[in-house]
């Protein structure tokens, strides 16, 4: 199913915006992530798509052809995962997952070879007869995933479906989700607050703030090429280098660098990793802190620009915090966006 | 341990305390079961004063039952429905509300019971009817229903799971019974208990509100203590006792389950 937005906004009685006029579309068996801020309006998006808020006049929702604006929720089958999974306490596995197709009166033969072949899907299987209460958090978002999809519904929205577990169960349940959406080869939604969920997981991202769509691409386009301070910060934490332009050149506190030919933007973002220790490097500054992760060293240096600018050093060895460095970053990594409107 | 003054007074007071409340029921129910109760228990133990009580009260009896049904029926389809509006739309209306249906504990239930003899008093088929009592005891009942719910619905996340009903395709009124009446169960159970408790026990407002022909349980114990001998009413008091207990112990057994879920 393709799904199309028009000129979607959400005002709400106290006059507050949470989404402002916003256009977007989805593919037939496209994962969408709407990544942002807590508070940048991509939740109310979501709840939009799925029913659950009223969206302002002149709204258009749309799946395939059908206009769905003012369809009721449970008319308009949807699938979803909530935050906190909202798996109902007094059911069992089964019955959880049973009970989409059980009040829209599918036959009960039918109902349950559904029920089976989603339990295999979501690896479920031997926990079927449990009381969800008894359930570990990854299996609870397996059987709410379970749930939203058994019905067949014609999208799925997810609301933050990794935040409510541990960190380290997160990382390896990301990967798990991204396989387990592309088997069901359903057009997807889902929101996050962590790139790196949006990166892993995403066909494509939209980026919000402040109730406003950003920037829509895929995961690499984003990283690359950002169209705004605010999508270059918070994917892949670009770092600011704040300085005057002079004649083609960034003027910097630590030496001046020469910017990419052609450019007409005003801020000037680099991120860590293009930031490289190098002796003949037409920047100097000092270390300040050094931090070993495993297969590299992550350092900050003072004096580059006003605050710390961090490099990701892959060597055997980094220098010691004290120590005077010099740093080089090649004019194709820089990232020259234009001022944020806000 | 040993048993230090302290320590010796404390079980002294306890020991003394359960005494003063124990040993006026155990005398009250042998009473009820001895032939004669000025002579002693030597003169032998009987069942005929509980068969009497029957003979004279059942009447009684089973109007309580019956009101304690038809009163858990009313606070059901009343209490519930409102405990569910209570708790979807939080705000201060709401605790306005909620204090608004509490106002019949505060308010003695004499009182309740003359507001009603001067609304009512003047329509003489339901002024004499059993339903003139029903609307008393569901009046003073109904805030411990709602409040029962309203405290375990309150404490689960009725916003998500009803939207999550709602994507999966159910309409408000089978969210209702699926979701909301069986997950709000250990609430409900805690409050009809109550009710049912509460309305065969109450003797205030009841009082008021009985003519000769419709007596409850506590209003013909009032009765008998009253106008016959005291084996009789001894009798009967045994027999609001086994009616009663159980009861009491079963609230106390599910509220307390309530409250584990809210808590």
């Amino acid at each position: 199913m393709t799904l199309t937005i028009r000129n979607a906004s959400k005002t709400y009685p106290d006059g507050t915006r949470a989404l402002l006029p916003t256009d977007l579309t989805v593919g037939q068996g496209e994962i969408l992530s709407l990544l942002g801020p807590s508070g940048c309006g991509k939740t109310t998006l979501l709840r939009i798509i799925a029913g659950l808020e009223t969206p302002d006049a002149g709204t258009e929702v749309r799946f395939d052809d059908e206009d769905v604006t003012r369809l009721a929720v449970e008319r308009r089958n949807v699938g979803m995962v909530f935050q906190s999974y909202a798996l109902f306490p007094n059911m069992s596995v089964r019955a959880n997952i049973g009970y989409g197709l059980k009040v829209r009166k599918v036959p009960r033969a039918e109902r349950e070879q559904r029920v089976d072949e989603v339990l295999a899907l979501c690896r479920l299987g031997d926990y079927a007869e449990r009381a969800v209460t008894a359930l570990s958090g990854g299996q609870r978002q397996r059987v709410a995933l379970a749930r939203a999809m058994a019905p067949r519904p014609r999208i799925l929205l997810l609301d933050e479906p990794l935040s409510a577990l541990d960190a380290a169960l997160r990382d390896s349940l990301r990967d798990e989700l991204a396989a387990m959406l592309r088997q069901f080869r359903i057009t997807a939604v889902f929101v996050t607050h962590d790139q790196a969920e949006a990166l892993a997981i995403a066909d494509r991202i939209a980026v919000m703030s402040q109730g406003r769509m950003q920037q829509v691409g895929p995961p690499e386009e984003l990283y690359r090429t950002p169209v705004s301070s605010f999508v270059a910060r918070f994917i892949g934490n670009a770092m600011p280098l704040p300085g005057s332009i002079v004649d083609g050149r960034l003027v910097l506190p630590g030496g001046h660098l020469p910017l990419p030919a052609g450019t007409s933007g005003t801020e000037v973002f680099v991120r860590a990793e293009d930031v490289h220790l190098d002796d003949a490097g037409p920047l100097a500054g000092t270390v300040e802190t050094v931090a070993f992760s495993g297969g590299h060293y992550r350092i900050g240096i003072a004096g580059i620009t006003g605050e710390t600018l961090f490099a990701t050093h892959p060597g055997r060895q980094a220098p010691r915090p004290g120590d005077s460095v010099r740093l080089r970053i090649d004019a194709g990594d820089l990232l020259v966006l234009p001022q944020d409107r806000s | 341990m040993r048993l230090t003054l302290p320590r010796f007074l404390q079980l002294a007071v306890t020991l003394l305390t359960a005494a003063f409340l124990i040993v006026p029921a155990i005398q009250s129910i042998v009473a009820g079961l001895t032939v004669n109760y000025f002579r002693g228990l030597s003169s032998g133990l009987t069942l005929r004063w509980v068969g009497e009580v029957w003979r004279l009260y059942a009447d009684s009896i089973l109007l309580s039952m019956g009101l304690a049904v038809a009163c858990l029926g009313v606070t059901l389809v009343i209490g519930v429905p409102a405990a569910y509006a209570l708790a979807k739309n939080p705000g201060r209306l709401s605790r306005i509300l909620e204090e608004f249906i509490s106002l019949p504990l505060a308010v003695p239930g004499l009182a309740l019971a003359l507001a009603l003899l001067q609304l009512y008093g003047s329509m003489t088929g339901f002024r004499t009817s059993w339903t003139f009592i029903l609307v008393g005891h569901v009046l003073y009942t109904l805030p411990f229903m709602v409040r029962s719910v309203l405290a375990v619905l309150m404490a689960m996340d009725l916003k998500s799971l009803e939207e999550s009903a709602a994507t999966l395709g159910a309409s408000a009124a089978t969210r209702f019974r699926t979701i909301v009446v069986p997950n709000a169960m250990p609430g409900i159970l805690a409050g009809a208990l109550t009710v049912v408790t509460l309305s065969i026990g109450e003797f205030n407002l009841t009082w008021m509100l009985h003519t000769p022909y419709l007596k409850t349980l506590p209003v013909g114990l009032a009765d008998s203590y009253a106008s016959m001998r005291l084996e009789i009413a001894s009798a009967y008091t045994l027999v609001f006792f086994v009616m009663i207990v159980p009861l009491l112990m079963a609230m106390q057994w599910a509220t307390d389950r309530a409250q584990r879920i809210s808590r």
